[in-house]
This record gives structure tokens, C-alpha cells and sequence, in this order.
């Protein structure tokens, strides 16, 4: 099961230049706000789906819930 | 149906309407929180929108998220792009750029924070009717 820390982690990881903040109250629901230059020129859906990406095998499971805000640094 | 032609039914309701919400339950007996406060958002903003109830068969979520390529429910779109589900369209919302998008002037009462929306509905037993 998956901790604050290791999403963070694994968002870092995944996207380039990226920078999370996580958190999560029960380490099922978890809330990110990700900056990363990345972002920039894509719709927040794209951006999300970046963001999603990394966790496709346990949303729904393990995860919950990613509550999720993008940004462009 | 098939699960070919729930799939192409629901690519028809997204091309033929410029605003459209799949979400669960209906706009007036919404079954999720999520979808009670997409629906009121969209309604503080007064701008139609066609909606779909994806809990009648679990094949148009399946078929949906397939087609869109995002896992959860609401989807909103407009004019046959996906702009986000609930968390996105919050957003949007608050930062004038939902009605933006949409190209509707928000009324002068319409409130600056995401409206909270109706508390959902009891969630159906999803009984199968084979009558």
C-alpha cells in the first residue's frame, strides 16, 4: 500500500522537472498538487492524464482516490 | 446492444451536443457528490447541457472511460473534447474559465466559489430487471 511520500516519489520519477505535494489522510485517498514544466502548452486533462498515468494499475485499488491540481511552474 | 454499439451511441451523444455530462444519477437526483456538484456548477453558470446516467449499465462506464481515456465519473464535455471531471471543472469554475470555455456570461448572482450541489441521492441497489 502505497504511502504520501512514495506517490510523491513516483510522480517525481514519471514526470521531468516535476514537483509534488502530497497528502493523504488513510494512504487510500490521496490529494497532489504537481508543478513541472512539462505541463506547459498541454490541457488540464492532458496534465492530468501525465499524472494518472503513473498510477494506472492501482487506481481503483490500492489508491482510491488521486484528487489531483496541475500546475505550470 | 452490443458493447460496439453502446460505444458508438455514446460517441453520438458527444458529437451531437456542445455540452454534455455523463455522470451518475440525473442532473435532479444526482447519486454521487461529484456529479451533484458538476450539475451545480453548471447550473449556477445557466448554461444547457445534455446529461447521461452512467449507472443503468455498467457497459457505458466501461465503454466511456475507453473511449475518453479517463478513469473516473463525471466526464464533461464540450464540443466533443473531454475539458475534466469534477476536480478540473472546480477549477475552472473558480477561476472564471469554465463559463470562458463554455462562452456563457455568468450571472450576476452566480456564486465565486463552486456551489456545494444537492446531496446525492441514496445510491441505487443496482438490481438487475429481467422482466
Amino acid at each position: 500500500m502505497p504511502n504520501a511520500d512514495e506517490v510523491k516519489t513516483r510522480i517525481e520519477a514519471a514526470i521531468p522537472g516535476a514537483q509534488a505535494d502530497v497528502d493523504s489522510a488513510d494512504e487510500v485517498h490521496f490529494s497532489a498538487i504537481v508543478r513541472a514544466t512539462a505541463f506547459d502548452g498541454l490541457s488540464r486533462v492532458q496534465q492530468h492524464r501525465l499524472v494518472m498515468d503513473v498510477f494506472s494499475a492501482e487506481l481503483g485499488g490500492s489508491i482510491h482516490a488521486l484528487a489531483l491540481k496541475t500546475e505550470v511552474p | 446492444m452490443s458493447d460496439n454499439q453502446i460505444r458508438d451511441a455514446i460517441a453520438e451523444a458527444i458529437s451531437s451536443n456542445d455540452v454534455i455530462l455523463f455522470m451518475k444519477g440525473s442532473p435532479d437526483r444526482p447519486a454521487c457528490g461529484f456529479s451533484a456538484r458538476t450539475v451545480a456548477m453548471l447550473e449556477a453558470l445557466e448554461t444547457p447541457f445534455a446529461a447521461v446516467d452512467i449507472l443503468p449499465d455498467q457497459r457505458i462506464r466501461q465503454e466511456l472511460s475507453a473511449l475518453s481515456s479517463w478513469p473516473t465519473i463525471p466526464q464533461l464535455f464540450h464540443k466533443g473534447e473531454l475539458i475534466g471531471g469534477c476536480d478540473i471543472i472546480t477549477e475552472m469554475y473558480e477561476s472564471g474559465e469554465l463559463a470562458e470555455t463554455l462562452g456563457v456570461q455568468p450571472p450576476a448572482d452566480a456564486p465565486e466559489d463552486a456551489p456545494a450541489g444537492a446531496d446525492p441521492a441514496p445510491a441505487p441497489l443496482g438490481i438487475e430487471n429481467r422482466l
